[in-house]
């Protein structure tokens, strides 16, 4: 039981349960399927972004271009759709994310190749990227009534009584599932990231893991940056502006360590999850929206304090009686198990 | 007697300043144990990061089963039959048990999927095989230090490795841990696997090995069977030339206490540290690699306060909460890892030696460039530091140069008390032979020092006295002239009290 | 076994005082980059138009960089010792309203500004206390702030703006401090400056003097290079990454008075998105994000070049974004190109 009450992902979810629990039984409108269905809707990108993110995280990186990766991919996307009407669906999707990969890969070089600290290319890239669109449309914007019509609904359908952007959202979470779970390149990240020394010991080369990372991150965004601009049917340069440190932020609620090696698909999740209820809970309580930032904010430096706490390494442990304790508190907690 | 399995012919290897292996040739023997003996700095790290090709040797050879080899990656010399358990576990607390054994070469099923039934049953086979019942789903970070000991085994298992090299895998460990140790030991020895043995304690040597190869200043001094020795010898061997012609010892008169240490103890690390050190006195504390002899220090420095005890210098009794109280009551450390605590290598000369006292060379508000030149030069002369000029960053510097900065840098605080952590550690021998006769020197100025080493030759050659701690308490307190290598070593390993 | 060596001739054994001065390490300097790289701006665009040497435009331009340079200041010292306060621009955010709220109030000016720079005060002591007593990693931390901070601002704002301000106060942010003064000599002249580039010029004095020729500045050059050896040389380390953090807040409640002052109004979003801006500043300026490198006058002399740029490509009616990708680009080409010649001398030895 103590180990279950240990497991981060089992907290977050518990006071998730709660939360949604009490907040339906205030107005039961917020448990009713359509506003379910709604706030996953609104939240599918930040899942898939956080999930990217997290794997960057990992290695010890960060990445702060990817929302204007995510915006300047959608906004290719949107020109395809906008000067070739004819070119499929698929094609067009694919554009974006071909674009999001090749920004990610910028990113994923100048890191591992040239060891520059992914803040500082990051930050770089991301002025780049976002700059480009303007350079790009000569400052125009691609609305609504400028990209095509199957480009725009593909977003809105609905297939199983769940929106394609839900099940993208699920698709995407599954591979990150298996990818990080069942390859020896999914299981690598945790390495080089976890004690980068071992990882050299154990063969696995941590320029590629990096690589790898930041190119996952821009396919990603890429995707989403699809998404974004079907659903919200406009293309501009300040799209998802600052969404980034949102991103970051589910990452972090979740339970990713910024120091690397530690963080779960199933918390990411989560931490994205809980952003978006928060979000769509406050119009529901009758709350401004306007504290939607302020509680992210909060819940964000509770997270890290409550991460630091269990992650506090204890003294050397020389005596023999400390030694004694130490293994016998540690094996009455295996014996709670 | 089988054919070796593995030989090293003439293998050498250099750093910049310092010849870390010369002409070394070693065979090990499939079903037997060679111990590796040697001081810290004799060259045995070195040797083991040959073997698992994590170094590549400047010059010689390597066969396995008789075929010449040459490791590029850790992964070759795996491929070749060969795993270490690294001194300081090498793993992933994050990760799992199992994932800990197979990173590297996880088990895939026909998908390229990673296997984690089979890779969790074949963990719990190699665990089983050394009787080690630790869950394979277990996170490694709720393990003991022995338990991960035990993972790593495993690990080397899990290679198929014929030769197994143990890197002081006894340090942290306890009597019984080291019973199911050996017990483990033994069993691959039955199963013919080659192991190498690193350890300081004799005891254990002489328990487990069937071979030894002692090295000394990067070179072999001595090999064979164990049987063939006694203790007494290879400590001598061990230790070469008669200790006091090596270090003269200066005749220092000995002055009043100075400072008066009672029951230094903290909650986990050490209990009950007591000594009374006068002026001009070196006191010499010795001990296996973590008896808590630089945690004591370090305590009695303000780095990781001591939850009990007193400090009283020059009859004024103390409270040290952080380094700087200490460093204003006159108290000097400098410390064991001198990449990490003691140089600040990106910082030129000038800078690290004024650091620990900026405030004496402030006129005014700002900080004078000759004040601190002329403190600079006073002792980088009187340390002989060989550099270019007085503003080279000390990564430039060779090993013994940046650990005479650092000594600098803490005479530039006019201590009365100096504990020296391990000062000669990992330098070429013509500085330590600088270093040594400071230390000297120091006590001559009427300083009082403690030197912590674990070489012997160093203590027995600089100390008045001498204080053993094991476990994180004194055991023995042997006073110069009254004492024998065999007994400190005795002392610290508690061999001695068994046999008593 | 010839000339007997005493020890009197080893002592001897002579150690320069200093390098001896070669122009090659003269010119590898990243302040003589930046200076190249300033002067390019200037040739460039005073030959691409004749309105950018204008004293008038210039000081004009300068206000629109002033607010951020000051901020730069204390990230640059952040960065320097291995930290970054993202919560800058946020914490703009909060002291510029509680100035909108004290001048509604009736405040004089010289107390808006107390007001903002308490303000600023708290928030970094806020910061400051997470970072060294919960030992959390200073990016986490600030995200969190930075969203809190922010998320306060439009908690007690909403979506309505704070106006009314009292004229002394706007006349501090949008009138030159010092005028125009001609002498008889032609070019011989007291341009006009704004009170915001004035007090940046003044703080950037400052704050080069202290990190550059006092005590507290070596102690945060040796915490960024190695903070642990820094503790065991008894410098307190903590204490001063706490007040540097408090010293982050108060320059970004200080740059919240100007701005609020410069600008006359005031809503949640004001500054938004500064953070990623001064610290490219403070990156350009050779400060290094693994700490330990770095001066004030390199962080001074990439405020100019960006600020000149920006305001060079303003009056050619370059959009502000497409200047971001130059200036974007600039920072990842500083970076890496002396890397990219290392790794290539790198593989040539290795050969």
């Amino acid at each position: 039981m103590t180990a279950l009450l240990k497991s981060r992902e089992l907290i977050l979810a518990l006071i998730l349960a709660i939360a949604v629990a009490a907040i339906g039984a205030y107005d039961s409108v917020f448990v009713q399927w359509q506003n379910i269905s709604d706030m996953l809707t609104e939240t599918s990108v930040l899942f898939m972004m956080a999930l990217a993110q997290m794997v960057v995280i990992l290695t010890r990186g960060i990445d702060l271009s990817v929302a204007a990766n995510l915006a300047l991919s959608g906004f290719v996307a949107a020109l395809v759709s906008q000067y070739y009407p004819d070119v499929p669906l698929v094609l067009m999707i694919a554009t974006g994310v071909a674009v999001g990969l090749l920004l990610g890969m910028i990113n994923g070089g100048l890191i591992a190749i040239l060891g520059i600290p992914p803040i500082v290319v990051t930050l770089g890239t991301l002025a780049v990227y976002r700059g480009m669109i303007i350079i790009l449309a000569g400052g125009d914007q691609v609305n609504a009534s400028e990209m095509g019509v199957e480009f725009q609904a593909f977003p809105k359908q609905a297939f199983l009584g769940l929106t394609t952007p839900i099940w993208i959202a699920i698709g995407v979470t599954i591979l990150f599932w298996l990818f990080l779970n069942l390859t020896r390149t999914g299981r690598g990240f945790y390495a080089v990231g976890g004690n980068p020394v071992a990882a050299r010991y154990c063969g696995i080369s941590q320029g590629w893991q990096e690589f790898l990372a930041y190119s996952i991150a821009g396919a990603v965004s890429g995707l989403c940056g699809y998404l974004w601009v079907a659903r919200y049917g406009v293309a501009y340069s300040e799209i998802a502006s600052g969404y980034e440190l949102t991103v970051i932020a589910a990452c972090v609620i979740g339970g990713v360590s910024i120091g690397g090696g530690v963080g779960t698909v199933a918390g990411t999740v989560l931490g994205a999850l809980f952003l978006g209820i928060v979000n769509t809970a406050l119009p529901v309580l009758q709350i401004s929206p306007f504290w939607q930032m302020a509680i992210a904010g909060a819940v964000i430096l509770a997270a890290v304090v409550i991460n630091a706490r269990a992650e506090r390494r204890p003294d050397k442990l020389i005596l023999p009686e400390a030694r004694r304790l130490g293994r016998t508190s540690r094996a009455m907690r295996r014996a709670g198990t | 007697m089988p054919d070796p399995v593995l030989t090293l012919t003439g293998v050498s290897k250099s750093f910049p300043g310092v010849r870390a292996l010369h002409d070394v040739s070693l065979s090990l023997t499939p079903g037997r144990v060679t111990a590796l003996i040697g001081e810290n700095g004799a060259g045995k790290s070195t040797i083991v990061k040959i073997l698992t090709g994590i170094y590549r040797p400047d010059a010689g050879e390597i066969r396995v089963k008789g075929e010449a080899r040459h490791f590029a990656s850790p992964r070759d010399a795996w491929a070749a039959g060969i795993a270490a358990i690294h001194q300081e576990t090498v793993m992933f607390d994050e990760l799992t048990v199992a994932e800990n054994i197979f990173m590297g070469h996880m088990p895939v099923g026909p998908t390229g999927a990673v296997d984690w039934a089979g890779m969790r049953a074949r963990s719990a086979d190699l665990l089983n095989r050394i009787d080690a019942p630790i869950p394979p789903a277990f996170p490694l970070k709720r393990l003991s230090v022995a338990q991960k000991h035990l993972v790593e085994i495993a690990r080397a298992l899990s290679h198929d490795a014929q030769v197994v090299i143990m890197d002081e895998p006894t340090a942290a460990l306890s009597a019984n841990e080291i019973d199911d140790l050996f017990r483990i030991v033994a069993q691959l020895k039955a199963e013919g696997h080659a192991i190498v043995f690193i350890s300081h304690k004799f005891d254990e040597i002489f328990r487990i090995a069937d071979d030894f190869v002692c090295l000394r200043d990067g070179e072999k001094v001595g090999d064979g069977p164990i049987a063939s020795v006694n203790e007494a010898q290879l400590v001598r061997m061990m230790v070469g030339r008669p200790v006091d012609q090596v270090f003269p010892k200066r005749e220092v008169p000995i002055g009043d206490v100075v400072l008066s240490v009672k029951n230094l103890s903290n909650a986990t690390e050490y209990a009950d540290v007591s000594f009374d050190l006068r002026k001009g006195e070196i006191l010499g504390l010795y001990g296996l690699v973590g008896a808590g002899r630089t945690e004591a220090m370090q305590g009695l420095f303000g780095i990781t306060p001591m939850t009990r005890g007193t400090v009283t210098l020059e009859g004024r009794r103390l409270s040290i909460g952080s380094p700087s109280d200490a460093i204003r009551a006159g108290i000097s450390y400098v410390p064991e890892d001198r990449q990490d605590q003691g140089a600040i290598l990106s910082l030129g000369i000038r800078e690290n030696i004024t650091l620990a006292n900026l405030g004496k060379y402030v006129r005014g508000l700002f900080l004078s460039r000759a004040l601190e030149m002329t403190e600079t030069r006073r002792l980088g002369r009187r340390l002989a530091v060989k550099a270019a000029n007085w503003e080279q960053r000390l990564a430039e510097l060779s090993g013994g140069n940046q650990q005479k900065v650092v000594i600098a840098k803490w005479l530039a605080t006019r201590p009365k008390v100096i504990v020296l952590d391990e000062p000669t550690k990992g330098i070429d021998i013509g500085s330590k032979a600088a270093v040594h006769d400071f230390i000297g020197e120091l006590a001559g100025d009427g300083l009082a020092v403690v030197l912590i080493s674990s070489e012997l030759p160093e203590v027995m050659g600089l100390a008045d006295r001498l204080i053993v701690m094991k476990e994180g308490r004194m055991v023995e307190e042997f006073q110069r002239g009254r004492w024998s290598a065999e007994e400190i070593v005795g002392a610290a390993t508690g061999a001695r009290k068994e046999a008593a | 076994m010839n000339a007997p060596v005493t020890q009197e001739s080893q002592d001897r054994y002579t150690v320069l005082d200093r390098p001896p001065w070669r122009l090659r390490d003269a010119l590898l300097r990243w302040e003589v980059i930046l200076v190249i790289l300033l002067v390019l701006t200037v040739v460039v665009n005073s030959l691409v138009s004749d309105v950018f040497l204008d004293v008038y435009n210039l000081a004009d331009a300068t206000s629109n960089f002033s607010e951020m340079a000051i901020i730069a200041l204390a990230m640059a010292l952040l960065i320097l010792v291995r930290d970054i306060d993202l919560s800058v621009a946020a914490i703009v955010a909060l002291a510029s309203m509680s100035i909108g709220y004290a001048a509604a109030a009736g405040w004089s000016p010289a107390m808006l500004f107390v007001v903002g720079i308490g303000v600023g005060l708290l928030c970094g002591a806020f910061n400051g206390a997470l970072v060294t007593w919960f030992r959390l990693p200073s990016i986490v931390v600030t995200i969190g702030t930075m969203s809190l901070f922010r998320g306060l601002t439009q908690v007690i704002l909403g979506d309505q703006a704070l106006t009314k301000y009292p004229q002394p106060f706007l006349d501090l942010g949008q009138n030159y401090f010092i005028q125009m003064t001609e002498t008889s000599v032609p070019w011989l002249f007291v341009p006009p400056v704004p009170l915001s580039f004035l007090i940046f010029l003044i703080l950037a004095v400052v704050f080069g003097i202290v990190l550059h020729t006092t005590a507290v500045g070596r102690k945060l050059f040796a915490i960024g290079s190695n903070p642990i050896a820094a503790r065991f040389s008894g410098i307190p380390v903590d204490r001063l990454r706490f007040f540097l953090f408090v010293l982050s807040g108060i320059m970004s409640g200080l740059a919240g008075a100007l701005l609020t002052a410069r600008l006359g109004s005031m809503r949640s979003n004001i500054a938004i998105g500064w953070e990623l801006d001064i610290v490219t500043m403070v990156i350009l300026g050779g400060v290094s994000i693994a700490g330990g490198v770095g001066s004030i006058l390199g962080v001074f002399l990439a405020v100019l070049v960006l600020g000149l740029v920006r305001f060079g490509m303003s009056i050619n009616n370059i959009p502000g974004q497409v200047v971001s990708v130059y200036i974007g680009a600039l920072l990842i080409a500083v970076i890496s190109i002396p890397r990219i010649f290392e790794k290539l001398r790198g593989w040539r030895a290795g050969r």
